[in-house]
Order: structure tokens, then sequence, then C-alpha cells
């Protein structure tokens, strides 16, 4: 009966469906490392070459370090689904522009190889790795870590480049009213304008406000991610300041801006594998982080607790994940369920 | 302004976009001449298979009886050609089901069956037995004898008719060809059903990007007397629409239990298709021998939609429809969400199918399946709220109490989750896997 298909190419068969999307992986993560274009352009604007050199080298590593780790573990390679380089970015958009190459290079180590590799590779990986990575160079070279330079340092001259003070660092410790009043008015702190659009000292990604809610909204255009994680963290942030703040408006604007708090929020609490699927999961992961990140601030003796927070919130992921399971369709809640047996009964 | 017209009761959740790819809608069905040979297996259905009640060398007509059973789920098969039993035996069907196939050999004078008369329909009883004695199935894709599914208790509390002509599938067209050409079919069906029955409310649901269908399911409705009983539901055009469950939902907002069927909520879900067949059955007395199918892809040289004895040979449809314009890749039966993908073409048609699909190089992008990056949206687009993508860890980790109460046993594996999957996993295979290992414990 089957002479002739017997000549011909056997057909394919597979399980249904037989028509796919063509999102892809790598095309998430190209339109991630697009969302965050504005805030790397601004980043070199701020702070000068030096930044795009501190972002290049770490993707390059990061990329490197990738494939390494695939050649080595014999799996295949992976450096094409685009992760490592946002990894690299994030990295690099977490540190100051002062900080020497060669540390940089350790962060990425320590993001790809042990955060994300010894765990088995992208979408495995517990913790958020550029932020382990970032963690990781605070604790071993904190002078390093805090040396921020003041923005358009680079245009004056490289020799007298003046390190400045964060405003996070400035309101540290000054959470009284009072205290923060005088902050506020001092003329060290910068406008509110100048922080929206980051003429401020700080990491290299995180002081422009515009470009990170550029990226932001390019991203839930694009549907790549939802803005439940970004409302509910920055709100909650938002929430607890403006509470602590007296209600006062320029506070919590200030609260809300500085430090990476918007960077966090957008970029890096949203990474799909480290947060939760659920809608009602993502609410609880994101006010967590809200909570963590103000207490940090307010009680903590660090002026900046976004990283913290996320890698806490993190680790509590696959508990809130089970909380927060989806009920299948037309299922009954258990506890409906054991009332109406009792009720049988 | 449109009185007939009703709007959703509830929202589906999550679905896809599919492209629609209707490219077939406006060819109305062409009649396929009659092979020379027609294998009719005895298991066309859900349920338990027929016996045959021929044997070789009997000589049949078109509708003669040649296969039942006594079970009570199950459909009854009629000769689809006028000729000889060329052989009975043991044969595979498309999707590789091996099952006793009747083989009969057309003498090309399609002679009808002399016992063919309009059945006597008083009662109700008399109308389920003449629906199952038409041997008709669920026209749209499962199978499920129709006669099973009209057979409810009167005093069960089933309230509501939902005749499916939503057709969310891409591709299909012969569902809608069925609404224009044989709108009059579809109204005395409808009617039948519904008085026959006595249904309190008819819901028909339409998707909306066939607005044809709509305006000519409208004046169905307009035409009956008691105007508040049959209304047209058109919804969003979103896949998987027209599943059983979703079309419940959107017409009552009831939701139908895991493990349950529609009757339990209420409702009977009827293919459009299928209420045009029983009107044409209770008038003619001809029963179920053939059926329309839309053959599509950009590997087969003409589409079209085609009307073929039941138990024609895949690959006689597809050379009567041009041949292949290409080397094809892949071909299913049905749409190309749910469909089987077939091995050989030398296989019939069966009662149940409606499309033949082959799809060349163009249609089927083969992705590289990678590892799941959480992203999350297998759980965003299924409709029924399960979370394929933790369902696949545990069926992996054969962790049997979180499987069952992930709910993986209510997946309809309409395949939204694997269509919207970034990383190309094939989530309906690990869907289907789950099953396995929780039917394996059950078995135990």
């Amino acid at each position: 009966m089957s002479e002739n298909t017997a000549e011909k190419k056997l057909l394919t068969v597979s399980a249904s469906p037989h028509r796919r999307t063509q999102d892809t992986t790598r095309g998430i993560m190209l339109d991630v490392i697009i969302a965050m274009i504005p805030a790397l352009v601004l980043s070199v604007v701020l702070f000068g070459f030096d930044s795009l050199k501190l972002v290049l080298v770490s993707v390059a590593f990061s990329v490197l370090f990738e494939w390494l780790c695939r050649k080595v573990m014999k799996r295949d390679n992976t450096i094409g689904d685009l992760s490592a380089i946002v990894t690299g970015i994030l990295l690099a958009f977490n540190l100051p522009s002062t900080m020497p190459l060669y540390m940089v290079i350790i962060g990425d180590a320590v993001a790809i190889i042990v955060v994300k590799q010894f765990f088995g590779g992208i979408g495995q990986n517990f913790v958020n790795p550029a932020l382990v990575g970032r963690i990781v160079l605070m604790m071993s070279f904190p002078t390093y870590t805090n040396n921020f330079a003041e923005p358009f340092a680079w245009k004056i001259d490289k020799i007298d480049a003046v390190s400045g003070a964060t405003p996070l660092a400035l309101f540290a410790g000054n959470y009284s009213h009072d205290a923060a009043v005088s902050v506020m008015n001092s003329s060290e702190l910068p406008g509110l304008s100048q922080m929206f659009f980051g003429i401020r000292a700080g990491c290299l990604g995180e002081t422009c406000a515009a470009a990170l809610i550029v990226g932001a909204l390019y991203l839930f255009i694009r549907k790549v991610i939802s803005p439940t994680i970004p409302l509910c963290y920055i709100g909650t942030v938002a929430v607890i300041m403006l509470i602590r703040g007296g209600g006062s408006l320029s506070f919590t604007a200030y609260q809300v801006m500085a430090g990476g708090l918007l960077l966090g929020a957008i970029f890096m609490a949203t990474d799909y594998t480290t947060s939760p699927m659920s809608f009602k999961g993502k609410v609880i992961y994101a006010v967590g982080c809200g909570i963590i990140t103000s207490l940090i601030r307010i009680f903590g003796s660090l002026p900046e607790g976004v990283s913290f927070s996320i890698i806490l919130m993190n680790i509590l992921v696959p508990h809130i994940e089970r909380l927060t399971h989806s009920r299948p369709f037309g299922a009954v809640k258990e506890k409906k369920e054991k009332k109406e047996k009792e009720a049988t009964a | 302004m449109h009185p007939e017209l009703i709007k959703p009761v509830k929202k589906v959740r999550g679905g896809v976009k599919v492209p629609h790819s209707k490219n077939t809608k406006d060819m109305p069905v062409n009649r396929l001449p009659a092979p020379e040979t027609v294998y009719l297996p005895m298991n066309q259905h859900i349920g338990a298979p027929c016996e045959p009640v021929v044997k070789v060398g009997d000589t049949v007509k078109v509708g003669q009886l040649i296969g039942d059973s006594d079970k009570y789920v199950c459909a009854p098969i009629h000769a689809s050609v006028s000729g000889k039993v060329s052989a009975i035996k043991e044969l595979r069907t498309a999707t590789g089901v091996v099952s006793k196939t009747v083989i009969i050999e057309n003498d090309g004078e399609m002679t009808e069956f002399d016992g063919i008369e309009p059945p006597k329909i008083d009662t109700r009883e008399e109308f389920i037995q003449a629906v199952r004695q038409s041997g008709l199935v669920g026209l749209g894709g499962a199978g499920f004898p129709t006669h099973v599914k009209l057979n409810f208790k009167q005093d069960a509390g089933i309230d509501t008719l939902i005749i499916n002509a939503a057709e969310c599938e891409p591709y299909i067209t012969v569902d809608y060809r069925e609404c224009v050409d044989n709108s009059w079919h579809v109204f005395n069906g409808i009617h039948l059903v519904k008085d026959m029955l006595g249904f309190k409310k008819v819901i028909i649901a339409v998707e909306d990007n066939k607005p044809e269908a709509i305006k000519i399911l409208e004046r169905i409705a307009e035409k009956n007397d008691d105007r508040d009983e049959i209304k047209v539901m058109p919804l969003k055009s979103k896949y998987p629409q027209g599943a059983e469950k979703m079309m419940v939902l959107s017409a009552t907002g009831r939701k139908v239990p895991p493990g349950k069927l529609p009757a339990d909520v209420g409702c009977v879900v009827m293919n459009v298709a299928s209420a045009a067949f029983i009107a044409r059955f209770v008038r003619t007395g001809r029963p179920l021998v053939s059926r329309s199918l839309t053959v599509d892809g950009s590997a087969v040289a003409n589409p079209q939609n085609v009307r073929v004895p039941v138990g024609t040979e895949i690959e006689y449809i597809i050379q009567k429809c041009g041949g292949y314009s290409e080397e094809p890749v892949k071909i299913v039966t049905g749409g190309p969400m749910m469909g089987a993908a077939i091995v050989d073409t030398h296989r019939p048609i069966l009662k149940s199918n409606n499309a033949i699909l082959v799809l060349g190089k163009e249609d089927i992008s083969v992705k590289k399946q990678t590892d799941c990056i959480r992203c999350g949206r297998c759980a965003k687009a299924c409709p029924l709220s399960l979370m394929p993508t933790i369902i696949e860890k545990y069926a992996k980790a054969k962790d049997y109490s979180a499987l069952k109460a992930a709910g993986t046993m209510v997946c309809m594996e309409c395949g939204s989750c694997a269509y919207s999957c970034p990383a190309g996993r094939p989530l309906v295979q690990y869907m289907r896997n789950a099953k396995a290992v929780l039917r394996e414990e059950a078995g135990k």
C-alpha cells in the first residue's frame, strides 16, 4: 500500500501543536538589551567613556565565561540566547564608573560561573546572577564600589575628578523627620529634575530615571514583562517612604528615584527565572522586595538595600510559588470542598 | 439593532492569537468523485469499536449498515460506496490505532441501499434512537457518539443547547461553509434538537472573524417564533474559544469541574455541522457516509473544501486537490493546534476528521528546544489555569500528589502553552507524559 511513500522522504511526526509562535528566548533577551540602551547611552553621557569600557568588558567576559563553562561541562553552547550579555550589562550597570576593570571580571566570573552555570545555566539559577556578582564585589572591595564619580566629571579634568556622594548616602542615617528635612535643604542634594534626568552620583545604569522608565515602557509594550512587579515594588517603597516622610511628596520622590530602585524594580526583580509566575505570586514577591528595601534604607547601616532585598525575595520564590499555585479550571477550593463534604455527611 | 446577538457571559482566560489562515473560506464544498476503494475502520468514535455485520464477498450499497455493536457508547458504521466487501482485516488508521477495517471495492454505481427511508420520529426516545442509527459522531473533531450526548435524563436540569460554530482552529472552514451553504439545514437541525429534547435556550457561538456566518446565523435566530430562545453569541477570535469547556463558560458563565462533562452543568454542546446533518438525516434517512474536509497547506497544489465518502484514502484526496506543490514536511489530520501528524497518507479519512493539512516548509517553523526560562507564558496562555512548565517538572520527578494537585488531568491538550513557549518546548507532549505518569500510578 505504501510503495509510493517509501521512495519519498519520510514525513515529520511530532506532538501537536504544529504551529509555534515566532518569539524566542533570544528575541526576549534582545528586547531586554534594547530596553537598557537608553540607560547605557545616558551613563556614557554622564560618566564618560569609562562607563562604556566597563559595560563592554563586563559583557565580553560574561559571554566568555558562559562559553567556557558550557564547553568544559560538554553541554550545548547557549551564548546564542544572549542572556549572558544581559547579565554582563546588568552587572556593569550596578557598579560605579570608577571600578577597576579586573574587579568587574571577578564579578562576571561569580555571576556566570558560580551563580548561573553551577546551577545548570539559563532558567536554573535561584538568585539573580548579576546581583550576586555585585554583592560579592561590594563585600570584597567596598572602597571601590562606593567610589562614585560626579556626573560630567570626565569633561573637566581626569585628575581632578571628584568623587561624589550619592543621594542615598546623604540620607543614610538621616531618616528622622528633622534630619531628612535638613538633607533635602542641603545644597549637596541634587534637585528633583536633576534626579529625574540622572545628573547625580551613582552606579552606571541607575542614575537616570527617565531612561529607565523609557526602557520599562518598551518592555511593557513588547509584553516581555508585565508591569506587576515594577509597580508593586516601587509602589510599596513609595507608600512606606510617604508615611515615614510624614506625607512629604518630595521626600518620597527622592526615595523612589535615588539608589538602584528603578533599575532593580524594572530590570532585576523582573528576571523570569528568579521571580514567581503567577500574578498573585508576583504581587507578594514585589511587595516583599519593597518592604525589605525600605527597612534597609531606614534602619540598616547600608545606604541602599535593593540588591539584598531582591536576593532575599529570590530565595523565597519557590515558597511563594507553592502558596500561590493557580487553581485548575472549575476546581473548587479545598476548604469549600471540605465544607461541602461536612454538609453532606 | 441586533436583538439576536448576545455577549459572552464570561471572558475566557488565556488563549493565544494564532494566525487564522482561513484561506479556503470562500470555496464552497467540492464533492469529489468516490475512490475505487474505501477503508472503513470499525473504530471511528470514542467508545466501543463496532463489529462488522458483513462478510467478505458481500455486496453492499451506500448507506447499508456494515458495523454495529450492542455497547452503548458506540455509533454504527455504514457503507460509504456501493460494491463488494473485498477484505476485513486489522489495519492502522492515520493516527496509528489498529482497528478492524472493512474494505469495499467501489462498483462505481453508488447505488443507494433500499432500506433507506426517513425515520419515524414522534417521541424523544425515537429521535435519540434515530440519531444513533444515523451513525453520527461529533463532527467537530472529537468523534463522541452524538446520541450518547443527547440522551440525558429529562430531570437532570439541562437547559442550554450550545451550537458550536466557533471553528477556532486555523485553516479549517468547513463549519463556516456549512453555515453559509447549508443554512437551511443548520436552521432545521437546531430546531429539531431544541424541540425534540426540550431545550429552553439555544446559543449559537461563532468567532467574530466570520461576519458572514454571524449574519446568517442571526437570521436563523430571527426566524424563531419565540425570539428569546435562540441567540447568536459572537466570540472574540482567540484560540481555543471553540473548546467545549470554554464554550460553556462563555455562554453560561458556568465552569465544568475537572473530570465532568458539560451536561453536569446543564449544557449540551453540539457542532454546527452535526446539527445540520441531523436535519438532513431526518428528512432523507441517509446515514453518515460522507463528510466535508478542508484541504489546505502550502504543499498542496489546490487548497479547497471537499466532500468525500468516509473511508477515502488521504493520498487520493490530496491527489484530487492537484497533488503536492512541494515536498510536504508534515501532514496533519485536523487543525494545526490539536490535529495529529500522520506518517502514511494511505490511510482512510474518518467520520471525525475535519481537515487535511499538507504543510510545507513555510508553514512549519522548526524551533530548537532550549531550556525553560520560566517566563510563565505557558501558564498565562492556559485557558484552564494550569502551569504546564511546573507540571513538566513534577512529571519528571514522578511526584504524584503534586501532579494531582496541579490539575494535570484537567488539561485538554489545546496546545496554547506549546504555541506560546519561546523556548520551543513541546509542552503538550510533556502534559501527555504527566498524564501517563498519573495513570501508571492509578493502575498500580
